[in-house]
């Protein structure tokens, strides 16, 4: 493995593959906390050239968390498929890049080589790829999956309508809810953080949704965001959950932190294949994003973008209906600015796709960080430009609970109108009935939420 | 007179920058900062005759053009803080609502900023101390300095907080001072009123400043309390910077994670009420003093 690097006249030595990892990263503010960002452009170039030259076996022979002393690591390697892997460990990282991106490999080759790469494989390429080489690189990838409806159908673009209230306040859910279909937003989910963490909140929150859904024939799944654990209760009383959710990260340190282990999430998903109410087989809902293990001091002294892809190689044995990231949510000291929210969106978006996952972006900002509206709107459209299955749908952008900025109700039909992109089909045709669409375009009627009330 | 004094400050100040930028002793930068920190407190109000001024729309006025349930729309805004009913321009917001949503940034944005007054504390009668952070830039920046106390704040912990109660209330800015200012006048009064009611024995509170919630097990292995629970600033939102969290736990360690800790959020007028979340409080931390277990935990026995 050779670690060392000339830039021009400038030598530069590493001293392992996790600081190369570390180093070869576009800038972002939290490795810069950890201690671990490149201290020069030329030293970020010297890392890239050292990464671009190494082969999958040096990467595969060197964990960057040791296998006996995380479950992350252990779910990454082994779900991999050895025999793909021995086709390609002989590939450098700068190789993997120029495949592909080549005009000759199709998203199918992609997704057959994905069972071959390990997590850190798939950080190392992203971290040579400029913003085109991700949206590139991305756009080949549509992974599709099933719940009640199928998300990721070539053509189409999906929401998640997400209707928080601060006091989970039934009707003033509903008529955020309803705003929300109003504009076409809902297909991927309707998902609702609760305030309050315990089972009759979450319960009622569900049976409220499902009964909404059943009435208006709505084709579609619900899902209340609250920790897994409270989920799994309600479920076992009997509340109808179509899609489970939990936060994950890149380590078992950060994930203890969350209170979640692979025990608790096998048991989840098997609970929801025995007493849930969807049609499957995709059924977990996850969400992760750049800095939450640093954020809980739980990083190892890895960087963020390699313990974001770990995240996606511990999500993907679950065969998740959605996996949504939202790498701008905690604030500075992770993600400074609009302009390092979009890079972390993009190589999240890539780096999911290689996993095999049905990735969505939530391109957001919260109030303490350095980023506006026009970042905002800049990622969103990036990122349905590489072919993001989905977003999220908040009333005027503004999520009165979690207090931060995401997309709108607005922006999903906008997106959708720019781009040509239609909803999920089933969830098409429910919007022309409803006379809400027409030809992909919203109606005269749409955007009013007193649609639902007679 | 005091506009008049600022023009007179905001002419000297600018030909000192001047002039120091000039001897090339002051960036571009850094003179454009002092100049909008001296412009900052002067009011713009350049004509001060007339009486015309463009000023937003009532919340609650109809934007939707041919609403389909008119009364339906207006009960609906009414039971959500959310902006709905907020009509469109093609896909697009309509130019009120945009307007408005970059106002509420600006003012979201310098929220953070603020510090909780030095009256206030006296006014709550809260004994101050700081977390290792000294500034609110390197609070935003170094959240590992926000979680543990300066080597001041310590030792005035150490000499004069009572040991071995059974709850210990921290007043803790974290996000937003407005969020303190708002809820502790309600808030605190209720808690300790409910605590002490249920014979329960409860520590002075105290204000940390520049604080993160993990400064509450610093200071726990200080005053060795069973529960120590932090009233902290959450960030603020464009819909409010009011919204306050409860984070408690039940003796703190080593061992300690995040999921050991409850938390009840969202407390603000437009959310959980002060006074009610007081009530609210003193059952969660009767439950956890019973349990002698918080968080994930706590959840798991229930
Ligand atoms: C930002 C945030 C996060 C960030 C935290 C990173 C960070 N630096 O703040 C991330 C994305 C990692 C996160 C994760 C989760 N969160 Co959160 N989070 C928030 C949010 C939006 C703002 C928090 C804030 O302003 N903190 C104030 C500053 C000063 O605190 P800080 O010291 O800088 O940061 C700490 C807290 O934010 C804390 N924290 C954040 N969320 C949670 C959740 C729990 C249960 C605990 C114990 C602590 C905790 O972790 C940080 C590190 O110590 C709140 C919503 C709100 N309105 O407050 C929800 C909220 C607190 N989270 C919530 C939940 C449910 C979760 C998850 C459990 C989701 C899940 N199912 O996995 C996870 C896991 C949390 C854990 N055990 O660590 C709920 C809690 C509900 C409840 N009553 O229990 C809230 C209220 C949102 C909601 N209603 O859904 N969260």
């Amino acid at each position: 493995m050779i670690l060392k690097a000339k830039v021009y006249n400038k030598l530069f030595g590493f001293e392992s593959l996790k600081e190369v990892m570390a180093k070869a990263n576009e800038e972002k503010s939290g490795d810069e906390l950890v201690g671990i960002a490149a201290k020069s452009a030329s030293e970020r170039v010297a890392a890239k050239l050292v990464l671009s030259n190494l082969t999958l076996e040096d990467i595969y022979n060197n964990p960057i968390i040791p296998y006996e002393e995380d479950e992350v690591t252990r779910a990454i390697y082994d779900g991999l498929n050895l025999r793909i892997y021995r086709e390609i460990k002989g590939w450098t990282v700068g190789y993997l890049r120029e495949y592909i991106l080549d005009h000759k490999t199709t998203g199918e080759d992609l997704a057959h080589i994905s069972r071959g790469l390990t997590s850190e494989m798939i950080a190392a390429v992203a971290k040579l790829m400029s913003t085109m080489d991700l949206v590139f690189g991305s756009k080949k990838m549509r992974i599709q999956s099933h719940c009640n409806t199928t998300l990721g159908v070539p053509g189409t673009l999906a929401f998640r309508c997400q209707p928080n209230h601060p006091t989970d306040n039934i009707e003033g859910m509903m008529a955020s809810l309803k705003e929300g279909l109003s504009y076409g937003s809902g297909d991927a989910v309707i998902g609702i953080n609760p305030v309050e963490d315990n089972v009759e909140t979450v319960t009622r929150l569900l049976d409220t949704v499902k009964n909404f859904m059943v009435k208006w024939e709505i084709p579609t799944q619900n899902c209340v965001l609250a920790h897994v654990t409270t989920q799994m209760k309600a479920i076992e009383k009997g509340a109808p959950v179509d899609l489970v959710f939990q936060s994950i990260a890149g380590t078992q340190k950060a994930n203890d932190a969350f209170g979640v282990s692979a025990a608790i999430l096998d048991e989840a998903f098997a609970l929801a294949q025995r007493q849930g109410t969807a049609t499957g087989p995709n059924l977990m809902y996850f969400e992760t994003g750049q800095g939450s293990e640093v954020s809980l001091d739980a990083h190892l002294g890895v960087d963020m973008m390699t313990l974001e892809a770990r995240t996606y190689g511990y999500a993907r044995g679950y065969r998740p209906f959605m996996t949504n990231n939202v790498s701008g949510f905690i604030g500075p000291e992770t993600i400074y600015s609009g302009r390092e929210v979009i890079r972390a969106d993009l190589e999240d978006l890539f780096m999911g796709k290689l996993h095999g996952l049905p990735m969505g972006i939530a391109p957001c900002y919260t109030n303490h960080m350095k980023a506006d509206q026009n970042d905002q709107e800049m990622g969103t459209l990036l990122c349905a430009m590489a072919g993001s299955n989905f977003f999220m749908g908040v009333p005027g952008g503004d999520d009165v609970m979690l207090s931060y900025q995401d997309t709108s109700y607005h922006d999903d039909a906008s997106t959708r109108e720019i781009l040509g992109l239609r909803p999920l089909p089933e969830f098409e045709q429910w919007l022309e009935k409803m006379g809400i669409l027409e030809n992909g375009k919203l109606t005269e009627r749409a955007g009013d939420p007193s649609i639902f009330d007679k | 007179m005091a506009v008049a004094n600022n023009e007179l400050e905001k002419v000297i100040i600018q030909s000192i920058m001047e002039e120091l930028a000039k001897k090339g002793l002051l960036s571009q930068k850094g003179k454009d900062h002092v100049m909008a920190a001296a412009i900052m407190d002067t009011p713009i109000v350049p004509d001060t005759h007339s009486e015309d001024m463009v000023t937003f729309p009532a919340l609650d006025e109809m934007q939707i053009s041919n609403p389909f349930n008119a009364d339906a729309v207006r009960a609906m805004k009414k039971l959500t803080p959310a902006r709905i009913g907020i009509g469109r321009a093609g896909t697009r917001p309509k130019t009120i609502s945009w307007l408005r949503f970059l106002a509420d940034h600006a003012v979201a944005q310098d929220a953070v900023f603020l510090d909780v007054s030095e009256e206030f504390l006296q006014r709550m009668n809260l004994m101050s101390v700081q977390s290792a952070a000294s500034s609110k830039d390197e609070f935003l920046q170094r959240p590992d300095l926000g979680r543990r106390l300066s080597p001041e704040a310590v030792k005035t912990i150490s000499e004069k907080c009572e040991k071995n109660v059974q709850v210990q209330i921290l007043i803790v800015d974290g996000l937003s001072s407005t969020a303190i200012e708002a809820n502790i006048p309600d808030l605190l009064p209720a808690l300790m009123q409910g605590l002490k009611s249920s014979g329960i024995n409860v520590g002075a509170p105290f204000f940390v400043k520049n604080g993160r919630v993990w400064v509450q097990d610093h200071v726990a292995s200080l005053v060795n309390s069973e529960v120590i629970i932090s009233l902290i600033g959450e960030r603020p939102g464009l819909g409010t910077a009011e919204s306050l969290s409860a984070y408690m736990i039940y003796r703190p360690d080593e061992t300690t994670v995040e999921a050991d800790r409850t938390v009840i959020s969202n407390i603000h007028k437009g959310g959980i009420p002060p006074a009610e979340a007081g009530a609210h409080l003193t059952d969660v931390i009767k439950e956890i003093l019973a349990a002698k277990a918080s968080g994930v935990k706590l959840n798991q026995q229930k």
